[in-house]
């Protein structure tokens, strides 16, 4: 198992190496320019020589090559660097915004979890009877309404019926957990759906698969109840691909929430990445993808590893 | 379900706009609470003289005085802010400005004129790493003098036209001299001002909050306790915010389905004022691509536009309405009704322009033009006035392909010459002919002319008007600039902005001006609560 782990973790380096090289050189290919935007956007007249001090100022004016060199300097060290629009340091930015987006993933994940596992293993088990009809549909509906239209429909609702929105600015859980739910249920309700609809189906499929092989059967031949069978010997592989799922949409959660955090006016990861794109502010976008990525290969690395402590044969193959 | 229909909505309007004109003049005043509004973007420094957004003037300029400022109930009229008098000499060249006296910034040390020189030292001559995007208004400054602690004295190398305007720019915040002697760089991260309101905090993509200083000039001012900006990206969210009361207002500019919407909902608890908006959409030619290095294709695709039907059409659903030429109808120095008349493209005779665009596009032997039109991805109003150009031009036989790029994308499209024909914007915080003309000046002059053209005569009258002391003068120099540039068509108005703001009917004290740079300090506002 610990050589397993430390094989693992050795494969995480270079992909995030891979992500690095990959999108600096991308963010440089596309075309655009930061410094005019920034200060022609809303019609200013300026002088070329401002203009060029303005690039000089942000490293716009080194090779390429020097760019990279000081980013993946400041990488190694842990410097993130300044965003090239706010002049604020990426780290700040990234992490105001990072407790936002981890809970309202949490509680997204929660409600998820908590809405698929009994209704897929429901399904499974009364499969082409009315409850599985049920939960199919439910499931379906799940998939085809997307998260922010959801979202539009249940403010335009909760304006409708109560005159009322959730608050706009972000409260910690710590300071005032009613204020801080009162903003992020919402979105959590809009995300958890469409994500529970994902893992309620594949919890049902991935059942039904297992209820059909042979050691269930021989199980059941053997007199075990049927509820030890179901969850002892039937969930814990048929969870497999289950995690998967979960942990994939978990790391999704982190920054692709755009158009929902839009919705709620959330200050989240997504509008930050966003923004940051539309902007052409290569630190901050940089230092995002990196973040990004970096949830995606350890939420991997943690489905691993639950694998394999789900499934022996995955940790001695 | 009041929505689809016009007539509530009419009468609703009617009534907010009653509401407005009987309620501004009578009441009193009443001190306390937090006004709450929504900024569509965020400041992207703290520095007034290196930003041209309003996404910074909404939540930062009330920590912040100028030397002068407009006065929003008599726009263009110009009143002092941290001027208490000043005197212009008879040249011209000499503007001497005696400040307020007991003006104090927000760390408690006093104003003087130092601040103020050190101030207009840094827009003028900017320090090593300091941007200054105002330096070339003030070009003219030769120095800055104080005689003493109320007296700042300007010379100037010749006279200025445009220099009370430019005093009154929103965007030239005093500083405090001894900061930025010690770190010219101050004012990017800090915020020390001798405005109405103190900085309190700024959490980024979040919200910006001030508290009332206690201690600024005016007595009795401000009357808020605190106010709280709140980022907020999507208009559609902005309108439902509003309406669920989380804010009083957004003070850029509704849509007209905004205002119906909001309206409708909320009936007299909102009040809406308009007024048209020191903003417009161009319509600027690549004059290094053929065949818009003919003036004659240039000015038929302007005279194929009826402007004056495309405002009634486009008023009702998007913020465009004025008609006129490069400045704003209603400015005193906007060319008149007769004047537009003789302007090629601002005729109300369409039948009699068409005939004669027809006549040119034959005459340059391009009767069947094709070409694209680069636009901006930017909704309101810049693909509905896209939309009804490509229809106008489609009633001639003339064929344009719609391309819309994302802002950085258009920039450099338009910054490079990468385009045919492309919507431009020209917005600022006063109609001042020097300011507003210098998108039409040579390229070599310019450097938000996209046209890529040199035309001398107009780069003189630019001169001309700006270096006249006769107010007749200045009329008849900016006359022929107009007709100069929209004859030659290198870049060529739309359709003028209209300013539409919905607000909270509590929120009293503020008046909606030409345009939204201007009248952001918040010190006469307050909450009828």
């Amino acid at each position: 198992m610990l050589r397993y782990t430390v094989h693992r973790i050795l494969l995480m380096i270079p992909t995030l190496l891979g992500v690095a090289v990959l999108i600096f050189f991308l963010l440089r290919i596309m075309p655009g320019d930061i410094v005019e935007l920034k200060l022609l956007g809303e019609g200013a007249s300026v002088t070329p020589d401002v203009l060029a001090a303005e690039r000089a100022r942000l490293g716009l004016d080194k090779t390429l090559i020097w760019q990279f060199v000081d980013w993946m300097g400041g990488l190694f060290t842990g410097d993130l660097g300044v965003s090239m629009w706010t002049e604020r340091p990426v780290a700040h930015e990234i992490g105001i915004r990072l407790e936002l987006s981890l809970q309202v993933a949490i509680m997204a994940t929660i409600l998820a979890t908590a809405i698929a596992l009994p209704l897929g293993t429901l399904a499974a088990l009364f499969r082409d009877t009315w409850i599985d009809h049920t939960i199919r549909v439910f499931a379906i509906a799940g998939l085809a309404v997307p998260s922010f239209w959801l979202g539009m429909v249940l403010i335009l609702g909760l304006l409708l019926v109560f005159n009322w929105i959730p608050p706009l600015t972000f409260t910690p859980l710590y300071e005032d957990p009613w204020a801080n739910l009162s903003q992020l249920i919402w979105p959590a309700i809009a995300v958890g759906y469409r994500y529970s609809a994902v893992a309620t189906r594949m919890t049902r499929s991935s059942l039904l698969e297992v209820l059909k092989e042979d050691y269930i059967r021989t199980a059941r031949a053997k007199g075990v109840y049927e509820r030890l069978v179901v969850a002892r010997h039937a969930m814990r592989n048929a969870l497999l691909p289950v995690i998967t799922v979960i942990g994939l949409e978990f790391a999704f959660l982190i920054g692709g929430l755009v158009v929902t955090e839009q919705v709620f006016n959330l200050n989240g990861i997504g509008k930050l990445f966003v923004q940051a794109v539309a902007h052409g502010d290569y630190t901050l976008v940089q230092a995002l993808v990196m973040l990004v990525a970096s949830f995606f290969i350890i939420i991997n690395f943690v489905v691993d590893m639950l694998y394999a402590w789900l499934d022996p044969r995955i940790r001695y193959g | 379900m009041r929505m689809k229909h016009g007539y509530p909505i009419a009468l609703a309007l009617l009534a907010a706009f009653a509401l407005t004109s009987a309620t501004a003049e009578a009441q009193t005043p009443k001190k306390g609470g937090t006004l709450k509004f929504a900024v569509l973007d965020e400041p992207p420094s703290y520095d007034c003289h290196r930003v041209s957004t309003f996404a910074f003037i909404h939540p930062v300029r009330p920590h912040y005085s100028t030397l002068l400022e407009f006065d929003p109930d008599k726009y263009p009229t110009i009143r002092g802010d941290l001027a208490q008098s000043w005197d212009i000499s008879k040249d011209g060249l000499t503007y001497t400005f005696k400040l307020r006296s007991g003006v104090k910034f927000h760390d408690g040390s006093a104003l003087t004129s130092a601040d103020v020189k050190a101030t207009y030292e840094r827009i003028s001559n900017p320090p090593q790493g300091v941007v200054s995007l105002r330096k070339a208004s003030y070009g003219d400054i030769t120095s800055i003098e104080t005689p003493d602690a109320l007296t700042v004295v300007f010379k100037l190398r010749a006279p200025n036209a445009s220099m009370l305007a430019n005093f009154a720019s929103p965007w030239d915040c005093i500083y405090s001299a001894a900061k930025i002697k010690t770190d010219p760089k101050f004012p990017e991260k800090n915020v020390l001002g001798t405005g109405p309101f103190k900085f309190v905090e700024h959490v980024s993509g979040s919200h910006w909050v001030g508290e009332r200083f206690n201690d600024y000039f005016e007595p009795g001012k401000p009357y808020l306790d605190n106010y709280r900006a709140i980022f907020i990206k999507s208009s559609a969210a902005i309108v439902n915010a509003l309406q669920g009361g989380e804010i009083h207002t957004e003070f850029r500019g509704f849509t007209p389905a905004d205002r119906d919407k909001l309206v409708g909902a909320l009936g007299n608890k909102v009040v809406v004022q308009e007024s048209p908006w020191v903003c417009n959409l161009v319509l600027a030619f690549n004059t290094e691509k053929k065949p818009f290095d003919d003036a004659r294709v240039r000015r038929a695709l302007s005279l194929a536009l009826d402007r004056w039907k495309g405002s009634e059409a486009l008023s009702k659903i998007a913020i465009v309405k004025p008609v006129g030429g490069i400045l704003r109808p209603g400015y005193e120095l906007a060319a008149s009704p007769a004047d537009l008349e003789k302007i090629p493209g601002m005729s109300k005779n369409i039948e009699k322009s068409r005939a004669e665009a027809k006549r040119l596009l034959k005459e340059a032997g391009v009767s069947n033009l094709k070409f694209k039109l680069t636009n901006r991805n930017v909704p309101m109003p810049y693909t509905p006035v896209a939309v009804w150009m490509l229809d106008q031009w489609r009633q001639l036989g003339i064929t344009a392909e719609h391309e819309q790029l994302d802002s950085k994308l258009y920039f450099d499209a338009l910054r490079s010459g990468n385009y045919q024909a492309g919507v431009d914007f020209n917005c600022d915080h006063t109609d001042d002919p020097s300011l507003q003309f210098i998108k039409y000046l040579s390229s070599d002059k310019s450097t938000i002319n996209y046209g890529r053209y040199s035309d001398r005569t107009l780069d003189h009258l630019y001169e001309m008007q700006a270096r006249t002391t006769d107010p007749e003068q200045r009329k008849t120099f900016v006359r022929e600039f107009e007709f100069r540039a929209l004859s030659e068509a290198y870049t060529v108005p739309t359709i003028w902005y209209n300013r539409i703001i919905v607000h909270a009917a509590q929120m009293k004290g503020w008046k909606i001006t030409p345009s939204h740079y201007i009248n952001q300090d918040l010190a006469d506002v307050w909450l009828d609560q």
